[in-house]
């Protein structure tokens, strides 16, 4: 067996968060698994015909439809009495997971295949440049939402994918995050070992794209978690189970700097609007109980 | 056995017969009675196999193709709009060489919103990769599903297949079909074990991006397969004749073209309307007669070059249109008679979006075809 199942040499940038996390969740699945993948940077830089990184079988169709050719792997598996063996995993960004792939994997879900689906979320969409998607935070200068004199960036709020995940009654739901690695592969593990779909969302910063240090990936993916911005939760059965704690948390201003896409609100007049990120990520810590005090 | 059935009922005893592992589909009128009927059949234990319900046509079709890339036997259907979202899948199964096989119950294409028959659905794919089969009655529909699935397993192949049935004329009209004993079909159609496949124990990848140094190369591949898919279809219809005992499907068919001065050219159901028509005439004299396109992709130019060599009058009959053109089989005639002078080739389209095409629009078209000569001519139009 080879050291990892999402091989080296695929063409992802110098410090990318999602071929570090697809790479992990992977390794944790272990060999006896499907990748169905959507269209995306992660498809892109790891099949490049004649080549392919991946040590399992992979199948790539379209942008929007890898949970429905998942449901196809799945009902053919469960047909031929292979399920009990194989597993199926479901991957896209998050684009292909909360906008234009939704459909799909809401009725993956409804139908309740026995899937793992996994949204590497960046943030925004990275392999056609950077433009805005349904999960690109507050005040994130995009491509197609960039800061300007009478924009501050993405003016809408990010879409809360995992409570619609939850909303339609799976077992599993969690958050992860590329700066977590040992808590990203036990939430892959325990998901395997739960029949019907699953929901896991990571967190995955892009270099590129969140105009950041290749080497501060796995800082940045931190402080994401440590500032209450991505809170790191778990969903059993429609309840949260599982939270990572945060002892003090940090200001957003710590996780917000280092990158380019939100230089825009360093700026006085932008004051208003990093206060309202702060705001963001108090009722994240609050909404999910994310605090430790004396008692958790 | 003998049933008086609709086309629907004959498809959906024909594809279980043919005992797909996995059948996907969403409901539109006038696809759904094929995959209630299939639906049935899996409820009451008649057929094993995986029935799922999915939110949308796109997701039909991606659902057969996932489990036709495990290796699993499947099926869809639909009609129209259905399949107009389908169609990115649709491409996309071909260019991914999946054997699927999916029934068309033709229909109209909105706006405005029409739910009768007419071919726009399906000759909007011609383009697709796809191989597509045009039934005339409802013993050719099934039958179809059992060529089709041959045809699109074969491993010289791989191709998908679309059966094309017209809306409610053959999917919801009754007529006597013969459907076959399990163990004809048993012997005419092999199990499906592809080569390829998603497999853990031999792990590959499908589904790739190939840049400007590839893709010329695997698109000019598709293309020849799905061209020799010509010299495919005449061995599985002589094959299926000699274990089924009947002539049914194939390329082309030729009625009462030996001596004609004057034929058209159409496919589906309306053929039989010509036929009748074509006798009437022949009756009082006329000397007319009908070339049927059963399989209009892969296009059986060399055939039908054969067969209208010595009629020097034909009419292209279209139930579609590319609109700011001409009828879809007008164009592709047209360019097939290409250089070869001597013939006047008139483009007419009728029967849009469900209007009755009667022996009296037929023999219209016949007049006209004696008059100047035209490529997009609407016939039937009201003032």
């Amino acid at each position: 067996m080879p050291e990892h199942l999402l091989s080296p040499g695929h063409t992802a940038c110098a410090g990318c968060g999602q071929s570090l996390a697809a790479r992990l969740v992977l390794d944790a699945a272990g060999p006896n698994t499907i990748i169905v993948n959507n269209t995306g940077c992660l498809e892109v830089f790891s099949t490049t015909y004649p080549d392919t990184a991946w040590e399992v079988p992979f199948i790539h169709s379209l942008f929007e439809n890898a949970a429905a050719v998942a449901s196809g792997v799945e009902a053919a598996l469960r047909q031929s009495g292979k399920l009990a063996e194989v597993r199926v995993i479901s991957q896209a960004g998050d684009g292909g997971t909360a906008d234009i792939g939704l459909q799909a994997l809401s009725g993956m879900w409804e139908r309740g295949h026995d899937i793992l689906s996994v949204c590497y979320d960046n943030e925004a969409y990275m392999n056609t440049g950077i433009q805005r998607s349904g999960l690109t935070p507050t005040y994130t200068s995009t491509s197609t939402s960039p800061a300007g004199q009478s924009s501050t960036g993405n003016p809408r709020p990010k879409k809360n994918i995992v409570e619609i995940a939850v909303a339609h009654g799976i077992p599993y739901v969690a958050t992860a995050s590329a700066g977590f690695p040992l808590d990203l592969q036990k939430k892959v593990k325990k998901a395997m070992a739960i029949r019907g779909p699953k929901f896991l969302h990571v967190h995955v910063p892009c270099p590129l794209g969140w105009r950041h240090e290749p080497e501060q990936t796995y800082q940045i993916a931190r402080l994401a978690v440590e500032t209450g911005l991505f809170p790191m939760i778990e969903f059993e059965n429609g309840k949260i189970s599982g939270r990572y704690l945060i002892v003090k948390p940090k200001p957003v201003e710590d996780y917000l700097k280092p990158q380019g896409r939100f230089r825009h609100l360093f700026k006085p007049a932008a004051e208003a609007a990093l206060k309202e990120i702060q705001e963001l990520a108090n009722r994240n810590i609050e909404r999910y109980g994310l605090l430790k005090t004396a008692g958790s | 056995m003998k049933d008086f059935i609709e086309g629907s009922e004959a498809v959906a005893r024909a594809v279980c017969l043919c005992k797909p592992g996995v059948i996907s589909a969403y409901p539109i009128t006038p696809q759904t009675h094929i995959v209630e009927g299939l639906a049935q059949m899996v409820a009451d234990g008649r057929l094993k196999s995986q029935f799922v319900n999915v939110e949308s046509e796109h997701s039909a079709a991606s659902v057969v193709l996932g489990a036709v890339a495990v290796g699993q036997r499947v099926f869809t259907a639909s009609s129209s709009q259905g399949l107009i979202l389908m169609s990115e899948v649709i491409f996309n199964i071909a260019g991914m060489r999946m054997p699927v096989v999916m029934a068309c119950v033709n229909r109209a294409l909105s706006a405005p919103i029409n739910i009768w028959n007419d071919l726009q659905d399906s000759m909007a794919l011609r383009d697709s990769g796809w191989v597509q089969f045009y039934a005339e009655n409802n013993q050719e529909a099934a039958d179809l599903i059992f060529q089709a699935y041959r045809l699109a397993e074969d491993p010289r192949a791989l191709i998908p297949v679309m059966v094309c049935l017209d809306g409610y004329i053959l999917s919801h009209g009754l007529e006597v079909v013969d459907i076959p004993e399990e163990d004809k079909v048993t012997q005419f159609l092999p199990p499906f074990n592809p080569s390829e496949k998603l497999d853990t124990a031999n792990p590959k990848s499908f589904g790739l991006l190939a840049g400007p140094d590839y893709y010329l190369e695997i698109r000019h591949d598709l293309h020849q397969t799905v061209k020799d898919a010509l010299t495919l279809i005449p061995d599985i219809t002589a094959d299926f004749k000699r274990i089924f005992g009947r002539n049914s499907g194939g390329l082309v068919e030729s009625y009462r073209l030996e001596d004609a001065e004057m034929a058209i050219v159409s496919a589906g159901s309306v053929c039989g309307t010509i036929k009748d028509t074509v006798d009437v005439l022949r009756a009082e004299g006329k000397k007319v007669g009908l070339l049927r396109i059963i399989t209009y992709r892969p296009f059986p130019e060399e055939l039908i070059l054969q067969a209208l060599a010595k009629v020097p009058m034909i009419a292209v009959l279209d139930k579609a249109v590319s609109l700011g053109a001409s009828g879809p089989i007008y164009a592709d005639l047209k360019a097939a008679f290409q250089g070869k002078p001597g013939k006047k080739i008139s483009g007419y389209i009728a029967g849009l979006g469900g209007r009755d095409i009667t022996p009296d629009t037929i023999k219209e078209i016949f007049k006209q075809l004696a008059g100047p000569e035209v490529s997009d001519q609407f016939i039937g139009l009201k003032n």
